[in-house]
């Protein structure tokens, strides 16, 4: 729709452009700054062009949390999508149990991270956490149960804490789409004699197409570009095994004061996530579009 | 194919029914033929939508049962009733084609690939959708898309009934035309029992054999689309039917005339005897169309002002003004309008008399 | 206040919405606006609301021009298809909303919502919100709030279209009476040739974008100067037969002879297309009736007190309209008849070539 050009509805929009000027743009030109100089020292910078952009592409650890970071974020895709969609069929669409589970699930989402992070420390320990103690108790593990013990700990544990954490949001996303669907598609089903899983493939799920983008997407940039819950779970350990793109560049930065590389490689990794989630939404807004018939 | 029955239906949608207003259907006792063509007609909230579900099944009544050929099939669900309905928005699985679209009731009753391909290619045949077979069902315009929905319950050779609620609602007035004779069409080659829901008395009259006019819950009156106009049993089948509705005069009687203020319409003999053993509320009742308008004064004639006139291509609405009432009439294209006064003949034949709403004669 | 668009058009990217729209609306009239789904009636509608703007062209009112200027600031009020109305607030908030922001004082925010209200038979509904209310009375609300107003341009897009058949009638007539009793200029757009003959004033015809004909209704109607018109502008369809014009003769399809008469013995000899509507054919024999087509019956289908009769004449289908019930037989021979004076002729290019002489 074209909105007429109303000048003074410019001054409304000023204000915006300076917070995000201030709190975007600015801190992302410094980014790009640092990514081409090494600075040893306040006023102390030398140009280095493209040298640590080679040096971080070439870098193992980087690729190590990279490919850690995909397999993260795959997982956490194919965990939760098809979950929140599980979910959202099988909440009430009526009565007071409709307010009871949007309520209940609405719960993690409502946790600041960190302290989600510190929730799954205590649940996973062996003395006095419930999970951890419960199923240390089962004695089936070689090496009791906890979450910085093993690799594979700390992963179930980190994964378990994700789903639980983000699920919600999925399935809040799905259910709405679900409930949008009008009431005669489901009764023409039901006269075409169609099963419970065609209903599933033909109607409900290409209909909730458009709550499945954001969804995707959203689910997509978040565990791609998660921080808060890992390092408050693992701090980025056992060793290396839960080391995150961004943990591991943070740790490059404030760490080892290595501002150059991690500004380079904060760009690119920038422009990974933009790519993925371009390739998604134009995978799902495209997939099952037909040309038009006159 | 089947006879369906309604034994005794009754519905309401409340857990707790007390009162008749509670419920969406009164009373229903009714049998459809085999075959036949019906239309439920009535305006908004009359229960025609809810009564279709019952007959489906999408809807269990609260009481009283429905019967196909004999066998009560009142808790059986819609799947295993044998019947199709095309609902008022096209209801199609967008992402498959028009082909896979009408295979879909085949493919989920297990019915082998040879005899599915050859059923959707003899239905979309009937229906003009054969160059449209390979195309993605989303793409199509609405006419088409209500055509497939309609396919799907062409195909299954076994349908007992296929039931319609407004499915032209979201059509354009032009393809409304070229649908409906589509409907007859289907009718007449596949004596398919069809029962179609509106509230487009156009529709109804023009579609059906039998009409069934519904009015807060309860079947009205049930006839053909002549018995309907020419003999309504209820002041609200006169009104409803007919564009625009019967005229009402509120009126005593008085030998064989109606009076109503200081005029006086002949009745036809045996109808003002009935009115005489009548009780209740006495009101005449006159299409639009029977009313005889002269310009000048007749023998016989009532003194009417004239209100305004409606050009309406083919013929032409007048509005009259006798004793405070307003009345109708319909003059055919090309006859004259009087300008201020007219003078109303009521043919006897043609003028009815009703009491407390229900038609006397 | 008198309405002026010049040249407007409004493209879509490579769509064409609306092509070089010319109209004139003179203040207190009533104007029709007649064609298709996506015929361009809601675009129109929008940019002369201002909600829209035009690609090309320009808007004036009384002479000023008013393409820039945004909808708060016009005098203009609308009603949609889809009953419209503030979901959370009364009906009696719902009709004074317009009235608060202009910040008038409460005394008159009542006098004139109670006098709008009765006009549309609200009065006992005003404490109602409007999803108790039944179709017909949210859009009689949504229409209260537009006239409360006393808008200089009164919109209606399809006001009626999802209502009862019966309450269309009924609302139809009492807008009628509202739309005579005020000075707004009122645009009201609607896909049924019927409401728009009821309705009256002056109708534009549209289709595709463009302005087919525009003129008073009944001239309009009469006088379809193309076939595309006479399409749009026929309910039940116009039926179209191929003939040519001899010297004082016109044969029609294969065999029907039409003797020339009035405006159609001005007509050089060549191919044309007549038009004849359902309701001048008939199927009895009738002295004054001097063409008759031959053919076979489709169809009957019977409306109460009138016959839809479809015949197929060769491979043309033909709709006939009469009054009385007439059963036939499907593929029972037939033979139409009609006054030749009733036909329209047009030429190949679709013009308007002769008429039927002006009827009462």
């Amino acid at each position: 729709m074209d909105k007429w050009a109303d000048n003074r509805a410019w001054f409304l929009v000023l204000p915006v452009f300076v917070v995000v000027a201030f709190s975007a743009i600015i801190p992302l030109m410094t980014v790009v700054n640092y990514s081409i100089q090494d600075i040893f020292g306040p006023g102390n910078a030398v140009f280095v062009g493209t040298e640590w952009f080679k040096e971080m592409l070439t870098d193992k650890r980087l690729h190590d949390a990279l490919g850690r970071q995909f397999l993260f974020s795959g997982l956490v895709l194919l965990i939760e999508i098809p979950l929140g969609i599980l979910i959202a069929l099988a909440m009430p669409k009526k009565g007071w149990g409709v307010s009871a589970s949007l309520v209940t699930l609405a719960i993690p989402l409502l946790i600041p991270w960190n302290v989600i992070g510190t929730i799954w420390i205590i649940f996973t320990r062996p003395d006095i956490g419930l999970f951890g103690v419960g199923i240390n108790s089962l004695d089936l593990l070689e090496v009791p149960f906890d979450h910085t013990a093993r690799p594979a700990y700390a992963w179930i544990t980190l994964m378990a804490m994700e789903i639980w954490h983000w699920t919600p949001l999925v399935a809040l996303l799905c259910y709405a789409g679900l409930r949008a669907i009008p009431e005669a598609y489901y009764q023409a089903a039901k006269i075409d004699g169609a099963s419970s899983w065609a209903v599933f493939f033909y109607i409900q799920l290409p209909k909730m197409r458009g709550v499945l983008t954001i969804a995707v997407l959203l689910r997509w940039m978040d565990s791609f570009l998660i921080y808060a819950e890992p390092f408050a779970l693992t701090g980025g350990g056992p060793g290396n095994s839960t080391t995150f793109l961004s943990i591991y560049l943070v740790k490059l930065a404030t760490g080892q004061f290595d501002l150059g590389p991690a500004a380079a490689f904060s760009l690119i990794y920038f422009l990974i996530v933009l790519l993925f989630s371009f390739i998604f939404y134009q995978a799902l807004l495209n997939v099952g579009k037909g040309e038009k018939v006159s | 194919m089947a006879q369906i029955q309604l034994d005794e239906i009754a519905h309401s949608y409340l857990a707790d029914p007390r009162s008749a207003d509670d419920y969406a259907l009164k009373r229903i006792h009714n049998v459809w033929d085999d075959g036949g063509a019906y239309a439920l007609l009535g305006p908004s909230g009359c229960g025609k939508t809810t009564l279709l579900n019952i007959i489906s099944g999408l809807l269990t009544p609260s009481k009283g049962r429905v019967l196909y050929d004999g066998q009560d099939v009142t808790a059986r669900p819609p799947e295993n009733r044998n019947i199709a309905q095309v609902f008022q928005f096209p209801v199609l699985y967008d992402t498959m084609s028009v082909f896979d679209n009408l295979a879909f009731p085949l493919k989920n009753r297990k019915y082998d690939r040879e005899a599915i391909v050859q059923r959707v290619k003899e239905v979309a045949e009937i229906l003009d959708l054969t160059p449209f077979l390979n195309k993605k069902a989303s793409g199509l315009t609405a006419d088409a898309k209500q055509k497939i929905s309609l396919g799907r319950g062409l195909v299954r050779s076994d349908v007992a009934a296929i039931l319609f609620d407004e499915p032209l609602t979201v059509i354009d007035p032009h393809l409304k035309w070229h649908l409906r004779r589509k409907l007859k069409e289907v009718h007449d080659q596949l004596k398919l029992t069809l029962i179609y829901v509106t509230h487009d008395q156009v529709e109804a009259l023009t579609f059906a054999e039998k009409v069934l006019v519904m009015y807060e819950g309860e079947i009205v009156q049930m006839g053909t689309p002549e018995e309907l106009f020419e003999s309504p049993q209820h002041k609200f089948v006169g009104y409803f039917i007919g564009s625009p509705g019967m005229n009402f005069l509120p009126c005593r009687l008085e030998g064989s005339n109606a009076r109503v203020g200081a005029a006086a319409i002949p009745l036809d003999p045996e109808t003002a005897a009935r009115g005489a053993a009548a009780r209740g509320t006495l009101e005449i009742g006159i299409r639009p169309m029977h009313l005889k308008v002269h310009g000048t004064a007749v023998e016989g004639g009532v003194q009417v002002d004239v209100g305004g006139v409606e050009d309406q291509g083919n013929f032409k609405i007048l509005t009259l003004k006798l004793d405070g009432f307003t009345l109708k009439s319909r003059i055919p294209e090309g006859e004259p309008i009087p300008e201020s006064q007219a003078w109303l003949k009521f043919p006897p034949r043609r003028t009815k008399l009703f009491a407390d709403e229900r038609l006397v004669g | 206040m008198g309405l002026k668009l010049d040249n407007i058009t409004k493209l879509e990217g490579d769509e064409i919405h609306l092509k070089d729209i010319n109209l004139e609306l003179a203040p207190g009239s009533r104007n029709v606006i007649l064609g298709r789904t996506l015929a361009g009636k809601t675009s129109l509608l929008r940019i002369m609301a201002g909600l829209d703007k035009p690609s090309s062209g320009r808007i004036l009112a009384d002479g000023r021009d008013i393409t820039g200027v945004t909808v708060r600031k016009r005098s203009v009020a609308m009603v949609y298809q889809q009953f419209i109305n503030y979901p959370s607030l009364t009906v009696y908030d719902n009709i004074a909303s317009p009235l608060k922001m202009k910040k008038m004082s409460r005394a008159e925010i009542d006098d004139r919502v109670q006098e709008t209200a009765a006009i549309l038979h609200l009065e006992t509904m005003l404490d109602r919100r409007p999803a108790e209310l039944s179709g017909g009375q949210q859009q009689r609300t949504a229409i209260a709030r537009a006239l409360v107003k006393e808008a200089d341009l009164l919109l209606l897009d399809e006001p009626l279209v999802n209502l009862d058949y019966k309450l269309r009638e009924e609302l139809r007539e009492e807008l009628q009476q509202i739309f005579q009793q005020r000075r707004a200029i009122v645009v009201y757009t609607t896909t049924e040739p019927g409401e728009a003959l009821m309705l009256g004033g002056n109708i534009v015809v549209l289709d595709e974008g463009r302005t087919l004909q525009a003129g008073p209704t009944p001239d309009v109607y009469h006088h379809p100067v193309t076939t595309k018109v006479a399409e749009v502008f026929s309910d039940p369809p116009i039926n179209f037969l191929k003939g040519e014009v001899h010297a004082d003769s016109a044969l029609l399809g294969t065999n029907i002879r039409i003797p020339l008469k009035g405006s159609m013995q001005d007509l050089a000899p060549g191919r044309y297309r007549f038009g004849v509507r359902a309701n001048h054919l008939v199927s009895n024999a009738h002295e004054n009736k001097d063409v008759a087509i031959q053919g076979v019956v489709a169809l009957s289908e019977i409306n109460g007190s009138e016959t839809f009769i479809h015949v197929n004449h060769a491979d043309t289908r033909l709709v006939v309209q009469e009054n009385g019930i007439q059963s036939r037989r499907i593929g029972s021979e037939i033979t139409l008849y009609a006054d030749s004076g009733s036909f329209f002729v047009y030429d190949l290019e679709g013009r308007l070539v002769a008429s039927p002489a002006a009827s009462a």
